[in-house]
């Protein structure tokens, strides 16, 4: 599905301000690219969509998980867990959710000092390259950084080409931990 | 990790000339930059031009201008049109003994981790890296006085 172009009053242009994605107690309307969008924690009735664009992304529908993730960032330990959705305007015609973004703070593993971690990033394909997945960014450094924790960290599968293009774009540079796995026999 | 110095060279014009893409640069005036003749630069120029990164501007005041797309061609799509970066087809010395095959392992996830890394970097994002520096850097100067 094509996202829609908002109507002229929605449209602010610039990047999305680090004051409009902080403020997300309420609902925070902010800008990407010259589009409008709020950006806000995740509610039980945008699970469905969250489902829908997940499996439309991977190709897998994994309704357990995401219901799973829901309940544990979607209203419990708000400091600490942050399950945010960018929501198109009303009644533009798009899909309700445009974008989601799952980060935790977690500290101490493997000597780990606390950090913020991006645990999940999908974003509507046609709604791509309008700066939702920006806002998205933006808005969940912000919960880290009010949460505490100057660093964030994520992890990219090597053929994961959108996704290492997209992080690597907001700044993001190889960490001091590397990645281990073993097949077991 | 070492790179050829044509795919340097390569780089760094394509840096230079994407950082202002209406802008026009002379070879000689990225070879002062870099250190190195004009000679030398033109080859890579060539080679940029052929695969469409850069076109010659003729006439008075001419050089060359960046028309790439700088949010789609990575590090890799520079590098490697001089250089091959990773998997080496090549049979070496001990290949066909185990331990010729652990090392070729060993030695093939440093490929990987290089090819994926250079092909995650956007000219785009290499000008943010670029800007980010200076800005550290003149910050630092300014603190020392």
């Amino acid at each position: 599905m094509e996202w829609r172009k908002p109507s002229a009053r929605a449209e602010l242009g610039g990047r999305a301000s680090a004051q409009s994605v902080r403020t997300m107690k309420a609902n925070a309307r902010t800008t990407a690219g010259k589009h409008s969008l709020t950006v806000r924690r995740v509610r039980a009735a945008d699970m469905l969509h969250v489902i829908a664009l997940d499996e439309r992304v991977t190709g897998l529908a994994k309704p357990d998980y995401w219901n799973d993730m829901f309940s544990r960032y979607g209203d419990r330990r708000p400091h600490e867990g942050f399950f945010l959705v960018a929501e198109a305007p009303e009644a533009e015609g798009a899909a309700p959710v445009l974008g989601f973004i799952v980060g935790e703070v977690r500290a101490w593993e493997f000597g780990s000092a606390p950090c913020g971690w991006v645990i999940a990033l999908s974003v509507e394909p046609g709604a791509r390259l309008h700066g939702i997945g920006q806002a998205l960014f933006d808005a969940l450094a912000a919960e880290f950084k009010q949460a505490g924790v100057d660093r964030m960290r994520t992890m990219v599968a090597r053929d994961n080409r959108l996704h290492l293009l997209f992080f690597r774009s907001e700044g993001m540079m190889a960490g001091p931990y590397i990645e281990l796995e073993k097949e077991l026999e | 990790m070492k790179l050829q110095i044509s795919s340097r060279l390569a780089v760094f014009a394509i840096l230079e000339l994407s950082a202002d893409s209406d802008r026009r640069v002379s070879v000689a005036d990225i070879g002062e930059k870099c250190g190195v003749s004009s000679h030398h630069l033109a080859k890579v120029m060539h080679v940029l031009a052929r695969a469409g990164l850069v076109r010659s501007v003729r006439g008075a005041g001419g050089g060359y201008r960046f028309v790439g797309n700088a949010r789609r061609t990575t590090l890799l799509d520079v590098i490697e049109l001089f250089e091959t970066i990773g998997a080496n087809p090549r049979q070496e010395v001990g290949d066909r003994t185990d331990e010729g095959r652990a090392l070729r392992q060993v030695l093939g996830e440093i490929d990987d981790i290089a090819r994926a890394t250079l092909g995650s970097i956007t000219i785009s994002t290499m000008l943010k890296l670029v800007r980010r520096r200076g800005d550290g850097r003149r910050a630092a100067e300014s603190a020392r006085g």
